[in-house]
């Protein structure tokens, strides 16, 4: 539609949303439809198309949806009023736990991948106890120093593995069960999360980020809430880690990496922040666009780079945003009065 | 004993002396004024009994119990509840949303035995107390496009949520209108009348000298005057402190 002279665009909620949103959304198959469609096609769409790539892209696939939980979990942290630029912290010590357990224990892979995920979220919280009163840019420089400090302390000390990492961990019995897994695993997380952030239990993590003095003032122990939110948080980083030392049946210093800090941020920024959703959207983009500028070469990082700059000029808000507000209302031109 | 004492207090940042030996006593029941000019040390000393700040010397004993080094929740749940002067809603739930984190208090889980009953509707009787209409549109919009006068409200919902003893009222009615004023002096006069003690600090003093049990007066932290409204009033001492001239 062009602009035209005297009208201007009017906006409007469509009228099935404003009733959707409860148990009224059992009354009509049109508006049951409504409500599930944008959450099939993510489920529904991502399963079969992964379930029918070819091995590489499969492979592809898998650390696309390593990244979309580490995106998550930033996600989940800052709109818990914690902004982590050490992702890679958590996820590194999920990887490593796995590997210990696996190689020094071990013990199979259905138990270290479980284990992991608990011991790596609770190692997390333990190291960032000290400095969880920090807020904004002082806790984000914690965080993102620990896991170059924990590369270079495996490094100089030699221990689990040292440079050479620990190698030849149990793999998971196939591509189909690891594809399954990391997919069940994403959508779990993204979809748990936004229930549980938009509880009222959860209520109180977003309040954190709004005001935590207003949160300390209704008589609530906002450190309590952020350990809380850094178990969780870390917990799926650190089930991802765990994962991606088994597919890969490596686990080493790389996964103390700024990579696994700085682009599940960058997947969160162009997918739009503080709606969960967005990051694992913005994962999904990322990471296999990186892929398909392989062919470039050393010109690969530019491309990619200025992909990442129009995505954030043009849609300041993030994708997410943008759907989300275009699937909920109309459009439509009106005389001006 | 008094239900709160405080003694001696004593809080300096850098060279500036904000509060300065300060003490006084609140009786259950009623309602303590704090008046003076900008800068005297009124937030400070609401700030050190709600336990946002710690002082350099002195004590707050609540029902005899001491709170200095309590962290502001464990003050809070002990039954001190303290409104900012900046409001400091949730700006992105809806308003009774913002009363529904408070309802998460142990305190307030403690009162119902922790039964997970409906926090909402909890959220909306309270909300309504203070002149939220439950049917209008109100109580559901998000905080950040309430005006002024609702988020005061607001920071004194969140007090009767949490069912506090002491409410403390830091500049209540500043930037309200008289008529909004006049529509929620009859609110803190219900709580009195529920058995509430209330710390006021105003600006507004008309408003407050009406209501008032007793007064303070602080003036570069120092606490110049103690009385019964009246009597401050007529004081010539706290006269120059606002006017800055001799009477």
């Amino acid at each position: 539609m062009n602009k035209r002279e005297n009208q201007r665009k009017e906006r409007i909620a469509r009228g099935v949303k404003a009733r959707s949103d409860d148990i009224y959304a059992l009354t009509s198959y049109r508006e049951m439809w409504y409500l599930l469609f944008p959450r099939l096609v993510p489920i529904v769409g991502i399963a079969i198309v992964a379930f029918f790539l070819p091995v590489y892209w499969k492979k592809v696939a898998l650390s696309t949806c390593v990244f979309a939980m580490l995106a998550v979990s930033w996600d989940f942290l800052s709109s818990c009023g914690m902004l982590s630029l050490g992702q890679a912290l958590f996820f590194g010590l999920g990887s490593f736990t796995a590997g210990a357990l696996n190689h020094y224990f071990n013990l199979p892979v259905y138990l270290t991948i479980p284990a992991a995920t608990v011991i790596g979220a609770f190692l997390s919280t333990v190291i960032l106890l000290p400095v969880i009163r920090l807020r904004g840019v002082y806790f984000a420089m914690v965080t993102l120093i620990l896991p170059l400090m924990l590369m270079r302390l495996i490094e100089a000390t030699k221990i689990l593995g040292g440079t050479e990492g620990i190698t030849r961990l149990s793999p998971l019995p196939n591509v189909w069960v690891e594809i399954t897994l990391i997919l069940a695993a994403t959508w779990v997380a993204l979809f748990a999360l936004r229930r549980f952030i938009s509880s009222d239990y959860g209520l109180i993590f977003v309040s954190i980020r709004d005001n935590d003095r207003a949160v300390m003032a209704s008589g609530i122990n906002i450190y309590a809430f952020k350990a809380q939110a850094l178990f969780i948080g870390s917990a799926i980083c650190a089930f991802a880690g765990a994962f991606m030392a088994h597919a890969y049946q490596f686990t080493g210093m790389p996964v103390f990496a700024m990579d696994y800090s700085i682009l599940p941020i960058a997947a969160a920024a162009i997918g739009g922040i503080g709606t969960l959703a967005g990051p694992i959207l913005g994962a999904f983009i990322l990471v296999p666009l990186s892929e398909f500028l392989r062919e470039f070469g050393p010109l690969r990082i530019v491309f990619y780079g200025l992909i990442l700059v129009v995505c954030v000029v043009a849609l300041p808000e993030g994708i997410f945003h943008y759907l989300s507000r275009k699937y909920g209302e109309m459009e439509r031109w009106v005389g001006l009065e | 004993m008094s239900l709160l004492e405080v003694k001696g207090i004593t809080k300096w940042f850098g060279g500036v002396t904000a509060v300065d030996d300060v003490s006084v006593d609140v009786e259950e029941n009623t309602l303590l004024g704090i008046i003076g000019p900008n800068g005297s040390g009124k937030t400070t000393l609401v700030n050190i009994i709600s336990g946002f700040v710690r002082p350099n010397s002195g004590s707050v004993l609540f029902k005899g119990k001491s709170l200095i080094g309590l962290p502001p929740y464990k003050v809070t749940n002990l039954g001190i509840g303290r409104a900012f002067q900046m409001v400091k809603p949730f700006f992105h739930l809806p308003a009774y949303k913002n009363i529904v984190v408070p309802l998460f208090a142990p305190r307030v889980l403690a009162s119902t035995g922790g039964a997970y009953g409906d926090k909402d509707a909890v959220a909306l009787d309270v909300l309504e107390e203070v002149g939220f209409e439950r049917d209008s549109s109100v109580p559901y919009k998000p905080a950040s496009v309430l005006p002024h006068g609702y988020l005061k409200r607001l920071e004194l919902a969140r007090l009767m949520a949490l069912k506090s003893e002491v409410l403390i009222l830091d500049e209540l009615f500043s930037g309200l209108s008289i008529a909004e004023v006049t529509s929620i002096v009859p609110i803190i006069e219900k709580l009195l009348s529920e058995g509430k003690t209330i710390i006021m600090v105003e600006h507004r003093l008309k408003e407050l000298f009406r209501i008032a049990d007793k007064v303070i007066v602080l003036n570069y932290g120092r606490k110049i005057k103690e009385g019964p409204p009246k009597e401050i009033l007529e004081d010539d001492e706290v006269k120059k402190a606002y006017l800055g001239v001799e009477v």
